[in-house]
């Protein structure tokens, strides 16, 4: 690495997106035997369903005849697909198994079959060359479904490119701004935060604000568990980045001076925010999130109270991100800046391009010195 | 991706070639940036043939990244009216018309296991198969048959990378494909309704292996083969078609099909994919003086013997053995 890259290589506003890699289509329960259902990863339409055995399979959303989409036809026989215009049908491999008025398949005609994945309570799917999907590339979300978790969470169909979603979460100093009254506090700007690339290519954004008056949303949780709280809390937010596209958040106050930064967490609460966001063109995202805690496992009410107040906190980024976009839009001409808190978006940009230029899709340099998307 | 999509030609340029078996020249071409050449996808080359050009099909054996240089290798065919010889006088810095990789031979990471089966010059249709299932740490096994070491290309090469996974028949040597064996065996595999077979070679030996798959009663779309629309039972010969409703006749030469023959003849047909796939050109068989010769997948066998209908884009008429005539068949018009 003996060269510097140009300044602005990475801050395209437009930010193409990685095939190569595994991408939460849907969480497991959206995907069934009974009905097909559509969805777009990477700008791939794809027709997903279940076998009867249960595996999720993802086929191209197109017929191979005449594109009619798949996801209107009907699920036939074990794992097939029947076209809803002219009855071809497809296996689970993508495979044409039958066409109408001959005795023969013309043995050329099939639609790809994306790899798919059951995991952490969502189907993953890996929209590129099929012959490097290795699923222990899939980031790990173990909280989702591990025993010493509880929680939920919903998708936001955001109408922005994946990468404004990524910078949202790589730098929480706007929840002082954005959501001030629930998890917002001043605190947040003023306190010193680290970031670091760590061995294993994630990326670690980590703050700690010691002695603060807890905001409303944490002083709940506290109390949740030790009802009888009252009083100051150190509060922190650790921000776990693995590529291309999921951000885990290790969050939690506990009552201040306890040894929380220490190691000792006993005295407090701690939650995980888990978000994998899911490019669906180049300015929407599937955004699959979810809030974990590792107390009082066997209350649905708390699972469904953080569930919705999560639910209204995020409801305040979508009206950020989709503002922001729309401004992008409007301003063409306009470049992005950085700034100090956004080291840690700065190195997932850094790391999505080395994913692209492996894959001959890096943002390049135009003329006039903007950074702009490569064409898919 | 996995589909065809239609031909664009631009100029290639000749980097390499080298000899890689007897009458076997490997070659590599230079041509504009498409992204890698995926398994089982090939090239169109346009190849002067007498005055004429004609188009062939080579798999690509080997792609760079960016899918800007692509290798194939080249079978010599003795009776060859020029495509194969002309590609064999081909030295660095020569250029020829040539297509993006094209694809008609997927190969489908999802099944569960993977047999590819190359006869002789074959092996240039899945040797990429096999390294990319490498790649993917999937079950495959690459089965090899020749007639002789000296004949087959990369043999070595292939058994360095694949070690246990390649399973090589040699004639020559006495170790003969046992094609009833082979199905056999995938037939009493645990996952034989999970497992594909890709096959390129000689079309006796792939219509073995079809008909030994059906008696097996393994499904047949997980049987997969290329159909160039290129090999046939005869080798070509000339013949003559006939459509007594226009009082047309046409020689159809040993280097053009009954639909190239008919159209310079002024007849307007409706065909699309010239490869035997589609059965849009069909016409109906009205009298055959000679053996019709099937080289289309539309058809099923029993539609084949039944001789009523046939591919005009790819399949042919030879003469029959003691009959005095030249090969002739009259067609109707739909
Ligand atoms: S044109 Fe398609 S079968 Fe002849
Ligand atoms: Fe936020």
């Amino acid at each position: 690495m003996a060269d510097l890259m140009p300044s602005g290589k990475v801050t395209a506003k437009i930010f193409p997106h990685p095939l190569n890699a595994w991408y939460a289509v849907a969480w497991d329960h959206e995907v069934t035997g009974k009905a097909l259902m559509s969805r777009t990863v990477a700008g791939r339409p794809m027709a997903l369903y279940r076998t009867r055995d249960g595996r999720p399979v993802a086929l191209a959303d197109a017929c191979w005849h005449r594109l009619a989409p798949l996801s209107m036809g009907k699920l036939v026989g074990d794992d097939e697909v029947q076209c809803p215009y002219h009855g071809l049908r497809y296996n689970s491999a993508g495979r044409c198994t039958a066409m109408p008025a001959q005795e023969t398949v013309n043995p050329s005609a099939m639609v790809p079959s994306y790899p798919t994945v059951e995991r952490y309570r969502y189907v993953w799917v890996w929209p590129g060359d099929s012959t490097l999907a290795d699923p222990d590339l899939i980031p790990d979300m173990h909280q989702m479904d591990h025993p010493e978790w509880a929680g939920d969470g919903l998708t936001i169909h955001a109408p922005c490119n994946y990468q404004l979603i990524l910078d949202n979460l790589m730098d929480l100093t706007h929840e002082e701004f954005v959501h001030g009254s629930s998890i917002g506090q001043e605190e947040l700007s003023e306190s010193e935060f680290r970031t670091r690339l760590e061995s294993d290519g994630s990326v670690t954004v980590e703050r700690w604000m010691l002695d603060v008056e807890p905001p409303p949303f944490w002083r709940k949780n506290i109390r949740d568990r030790f009802p009888d709280f009252e009083g100051r809390v150190d509060r922190w937010q650790i921000i776990h980045y693995y590529a291309p596209s999921t951000i885990c958040i290790d969050v939690g106050v506990a009552p201040a001076g306890t040894g929380a930064p220490e190691g000792d967490r006993s005295h407090g609460v701690n939650g995980y925010v888990m978000n994998t966001i899911t490019p669906e063109t180049d300015r929407t995202s599937h955004y699959f999130w979810a809030f974990m805690r590792n107390y009082r496992l066997d209350s649905q009410l708390i699972t469904t109270q953080l569930r919705e107040s999560v639910r209204n906190v995020f409801a305040e980024d979508e009206a950020m991100l989709a503002a922001q976009q729309a401004a992008i839009d409007a301003n063409p001409d306009h470049e992005f800046y950085s700034l100090n808190i956004d080291a840690g978006g700065m190195w997932v940009r850094r790391i999505l391009d080395r994913m692209l230029e492996a894959e001959d899709r890096a943002p390049v340099r135009s003329a006039a010195g903007s950074a702009v998307g490569s064409a898919p | 991706m996995t589909t065809s999509a239609q031909p664009d030609w631009s100029t290639g340029r000749v980097l390499a070639t080298a000899p890689v078996a007897a009458d076997v020249q490997r070659i590599t071409i230079q041509r504009p940036a498409r992204g890698r050449a995926a398994p089982g996808s090939h090239l169109d080359v346009r190849v002067p043939v007498g005055d004429t050009t004609d188009v062939r099909s080579y798999s690509i054996v080997e792609s760079d990244d960016d899918g800007s240089q692509l290798t194939i290798s080249v079978l010599r065919v003795p009776q060859s009216r020029g495509g194969s010889a002309f590609m064999h006088t081909l030295v660095p810095g020569d250029e020829l018309p040539v297509t993006q990789p094209l694809q008609n031979f997927p190969l489908s990471v999802a099944a569960a296991r993977h047999v590819l089966l190359a006869g002789g010059i074959g092996i240039t249709a899945v040797a990429a198969m096999a390294q990319a299932l490498r790649r993917a740490g999937d079950d495959y096994t690459l089965v090899y048959a020749g007639r002789s070491r000296e004949r087959m290309a990369y043999l070595d090469e292939l058994a360095g990378l694949h070690g246990d996974r390649l399973v090589v028949h040699i004639d020559a040597e006495q170790t003969p494909l046992d094609v009833a064996e082979l199905v056999g065996s995938i037939g009493r595999h645990p996952r034989s309704g999970a497992t594909e077979l890709y096959m390129c070679g000689p079309i006796r030996l792939m219509d073995a292996v079809r008909r030994a798959w059906e008696s097996a009663a393994l499904p047949l779309v997980n049987l997969r083969y290329e159909t160039f629309g290129s090999s046939g039972w005869f080798q070509p010969e000339e013949f003559v078609v006939t459509i007594p409703e226009r009082a047309v006749e046409a020689t159809v030469r040993s280097d053009e099909t009954i639909l190239g023959a008919l159209t310079r003849a002024g007849i307007d047909l409706m065909y699309d994919c010239r490869k035997g796939e589609c059965g849009l050109c069909l016409l109906d068989v009205e009298a055959v003086d000679g053996a019709l010769d099937h080289r289309d997948v539309f058809l099923s066998t029993t539609q084949k013997a039944d001789g009523r209908t046939i591919s005009t884009c790819v399949s042919r008429v030879v003469a029959r053995e003691g009959s005095p005539n030249g090969p002739r068949v009259s067609l109707t018009l739909p």
